[in-house]
Order: structure tokens, then sequence, then C-alpha cells
């Protein structure tokens, strides 16, 4: 067996004194799709931040591609990883235009024929040249994910972060960019690493998911328990239920959640 | 006729002045609402659903304009109604619940405090019995330890308790209509369903008309009893909730299929054809 793409080995992270992920362990085999589900403040986006460099507050051990990851910013790591995040009303820098936050990485990396390698990459995430100058306001909300999507692209890496692509979109868009992502990862034979709390698209997209709650891994389960809820971990059958998982029991399921309270 | 709808709206438009002249945003919409009745309205972004939900209540701002042949709430013409006179149907007799409790709650108002004030705006009530009925109402919305929670501010709650405060908000002044803006998308999907349930029980208990504007049609259809589905500001499409499955027109048909499935076995997902517009 060749070495996974992602390695997690008992990953502690935390913010300042609170602990917000613990004993977090898992692989992710070169290729694979793979879900982190959960509530928001189950960790889950923690996990990838910790991954990408942006929570160096960790201890454990991570690895990717075999390569274990220092706690700095790692100019080598960024070559084969990179993230995608959720809002792209917030990803983009507002006076950039397109053309420069897609070369930026290159010139970062000192990568050259800048020009042709833009172009390039808007046809692959399927923008049309014409958008190649224009700035984030000017695009809708599927546009600047797809260029969000492509400015990870630029340095080819193998590995993609993606916390929660298509939350902030409408469904039709949604559609377009998992689309867009599924193909990008079979063409380009990436690896994905998908934070989502979204059951669905889990369906859609993964091979595996990793359920989380609390900051702890409740469950690793393969995407066939999709198909008839078979999970082992009462958290899980929650979360599932809740999603409309098994439409016969809808409100016997969400009575049960009732019962627990928020706060 | 004690049985007429508690809601009709003809012919509704808001429109926008833009520089190359007036942008319908909501172009000639009609539906009436029954007593109790549940109603969705689904829509993506830029389809006029909240625009319609605020047109109700008369909250669009200039220099948007608002224009209906009818609109008449439980028999009163809400069009004829001066600003005066709007702001005493607002929150007593309909009111709405936004989005997102962050942007919606006071900051520096304890929570007991906003919930009294929604109340001590409407009715003459003595302290005593002003502050019994926020801890009730409190109470009914689930919240654990009323009195605690009454005394804390926005900040400190969670969201799914921030939306039930705001439920509790709305549903002093025990309205007749309730309006509710995308109440869950700020939510995580198990606290969605608490929230939903929640609005479902109170509106039913209380005799309330519900109009849910959402952008997800499962959702909608588990809630309502009838979904109108918006597109461009038009009405596409009304169908009885459980008819959801059996819809005809296409772009209903496109948006319930771009949905991915628990059960997923696609290798892509159909997307709506988007020829006349710009794309995304």
């Amino acid at each position: 067996m060749s070495t996974p793409a992602i390695s997690l080995q008992d990953l502690d992270i935390s913010y300042g004194d609170t602990k917000v992920v613990r004993g977090a362990t898992f692989d992710v085999a070169r290729g694979e799709s793979f879900a982190l589900v959960g509530e928001s403040g189950s960790g889950k986006s923690t996990v990838l931040k910790a991954i990408a460099g942006l929570a160096p507050e960790w201890t454990g051990e991570i690895s990717v591609l075999g390569k274990p990851r220092g706690h700095g910013t790692d100019r080598a790591f960024s070559e084969v990883c990179q993230m995608v995040f959720q809002d792209p009303y917030a990803s983009l820098h507002p006076r950039k235009t397109v053309d420069t936050v897609l070369s930026e990485p290159l010139a970062i990396h000192g990568i050259g024929n800048r020009g042709a390698r833009v172009v390039e990459m808007l046809g692959a995430v399927g923008l049309d040249r014409r958008f190649r100058f224009r700035f984030p306001h000017q695009l809708s909300g599927g546009q600047r994910q797809r260029v969000a999507i492509a400015r990870a692209l630029m340095l080819e890496p193998q590995v993609m972060l993606l916390d929660e692509p298509t939350s902030a979109l409408d469904v039709s868009v949604q559609a377009e960019i998992l689309n867009l992502l599924k193909r990008l990862r079979r063409e380009q034979g990436l690896t994905y690493l998908m934070v989502t709390h979204n059951l669905p698209v889990v369906s859609f997209m993964c091979d595996r998911m990793a359920v989380m709650n609390k900051g702890r891994i409740v469950e690793i389960a393969p995407k066939t328990a999709l198909y008839d809820g078979s999970f082992a971990d009462p958290y899980t059958r929650d979360l599932y239920a809740a999603s409309g998982g098994n439409p016969d029991a809808d409100p016997a399921v969400a009575a049960a959640l009732k019962t627990k309270d928020t706060a | 006729m004690t049985r007429a709808p508690l809601l009709e709206i003809e012919d509704l438009r808001v429109s926008f002045a833009t520089p190359t002249g007036p942008v319908e945003v909501v172009k000639g919409l009609s539906l009436t609402l029954g007593r109790e009745e549940r109603l969705g309205i689904v829509g993506e972004s830029g389809s006029g659903k909240s625009m319609t939900g605020r047109s109700i209540l008369r909250l669009i701002r200039a220099p948007g304009r608002q224009t209906a042949k009818t609109l008449r709430f439980d028999g009163l013409d809400l069009m004829a109604q001066g600003n005066r006179q709007m702001r005493a149907i607002r929150g007593a007799r309909i009111s709405m619940i936004m989005q997102d409790p962050k942007f919606s709650l006071h900051p520096v108002m304890t929570i007991g405090q906003q919930i009294a004030e929604a109340l001590r705006v409407h009715e003459k009530l003595p302290r005593r019995d002003l502050n019994a009925r926020v801890i009730e109402m409190l109470t009914s919305v689930r919240i654990n330890d009323p009195e605690r929670v009454a005394k804390m501010y926005p900040h400190e709650v969670s969201g799914g308790m921030g939306q039930r405060v705001m439920i509790a908000m709305m549903l002093i002044p025990r309205p007749q209509l309730l309006i509710a803006d995308e109440p869950t998308s700020a939510l995580d999907v198990s606290v969605q369903a608490q929230v939903l349930d929640l609005i479902q029980e109170l509106v039913t208990g209380n005799g309330m008309g519900l109009i849910l504007i959402s952008h997800d049609l499962n959702l909608v259809s588990r809630y309502c009893d009838r979904i109108v589905v918006m597109n461009g500001g038009e009405v596409v499409e009304t169908c009885a909730a459980r008819d959801l499955h059996e819809a005809t027109h296409p772009y209903t048909r496109g948006l319930l299929a771009a949905q991915p499935r628990m059960q997923e076995t696609r290798a892509t997902l159909p997307v709506l054809d988007r020829t006349e517009g710009a794309g995304t």
C-alpha cells in the first residue's frame, strides 16, 4: 500500500487555552475523497485549518503525502496541498482582479508563463476569458467560488482541502460547483478532504466520511452507510435523521431531537 | 363572511429605480393564504421571494416602489394604511422572523428586555405581568432556565438559541400571521429541525397563518401545506406540498434534480440551463 495522502495521528488542536479537537486520527488514501461532517463547533473546520497551517497550536502528527508537516508556513507544502474556503464573498480580495489573484501563487513560487497558465486555469474551472480582468464584486457567488477553486489549483497541488465549498451558494449553483469539483478530481487525480454538514453532498462527492462531535471523531463510515443509515454511533444516527435521512420516520425523529437542547 | 382568506395578494409588483430605468423584482404576484394555512415560498437568490415577504409588511424602502391591485390582510387593505397604522400592524398582527439572529438581535440589550419591548410597544401591561409573559414565552420556545437567559446578551447564546429568542420575540404579541424568511439557513441541520418543529407547533397551536420563505425545497415541503415556486420575480408553479415530487414546471423539476440525494448514484448533477442569464 502506498503512503496515504493525508495522515493524522492523535491530533489535538487548541485555540489559546481551549482545546477544540481531541485525538483526531485518520488516513486519507491517495485519490480518495474524504468528508468530515458534524455540526458547527464540532471542530471539523479546525482540522482543515491545522493541516493548512492556519491553526498552529496543535500536537500530534500531521503528514501529507508521507511528509510530516511542521507548525509554520511551508512553501513546499503549499505546492502539494491547497485549501478552498467556505465563503467566496469573503475569501477573495475585493481590490484584486481575478488575474492578480490567480497569478499571485505563481509569482510567489517563481513560476513563469503566468498569463497562459491563468487563461488555461480559467478554462478548466469553466469561466470565460472575459472574466480575467474583473473584480470579485463583478462576479456572482458561483463565479467567485470558481475563482477560489482556480486559485487553489494554480500550483497544481495533489491534495485539496475544501471547507464547505458550496454552503454559501444556491442549490442550482451548488450542483454546478459540485460537478466541477468532481470533474477536476477525476481529470487531475486529486485527493479531497472536504468539510461539510450536508450529508447528501457527501453522498454525491465522497467515498468515506468521519463524523465529528464536540471535537472528537465519533465514527468513520463508508458512503454506503448513507444509503441505509447503518451508522454505529447514536450521534451519527441523529444527524442522519435530522438531514431527512429516513423519510418514513421524520416526525418521530424530529421529536426525539427536540429533547436535546443546544444550550 | 367570516371565512375570508387571511391574506390576499393580487398583482403585487416591486420595482427599484436604476440608472437604466426601473427594474421589477416582483412581477405581478398573486396569492391567497387561508387561515391557519402554511404556505412555502421557494426560489433561488434574486427570485423575489424575500421581497414578497417584506412587501406584505410594506417594508420596501425608497427608492424601491411597491404596487398591488389588492393587498388585503384579514379584511384590511394594507396598501391604504399610513405609516403609523402599519406600525400598529407590524409585530402585533403580522410578524416576521429574519434569517440570522446574529444581525437581528440588539447586541447591547438583554434578551429579556428585547422580548419585553416587543410586547410593551403593542400592549399596556404592568411590569410584573410583562416579566411573567417574557418568562412564559421563553419557556414555550424551550429555553431551559428562562430567568437566567432573559438576563443574558445575544452574544452569550448559541445560534439556535438566538433564533428561538427571535421566535419568542415575534410570537409574544400573538400575531395572526407569521412570515419566516429563511429562519434556519444560518443554523446547523440538527438545530434546523428543532427550530422548524417549534415554529410549526406554535403556529398550529395558536391558529396562525405561516409563510415560510426558503431556498430549500425539501425543507419547505416538510413543513408547509402548499408551495409557491418563484423564479425571476414570478410565480412559476403552485402545488400542494405532498405533490411536490410530481411538479411539472421545468424550473421546479430542475431545482429538485439539482439537489444531491442521500442515496446518490448519479455521476453528475443536472444543472439549470442559464443561457438567458449571465451564467455562474
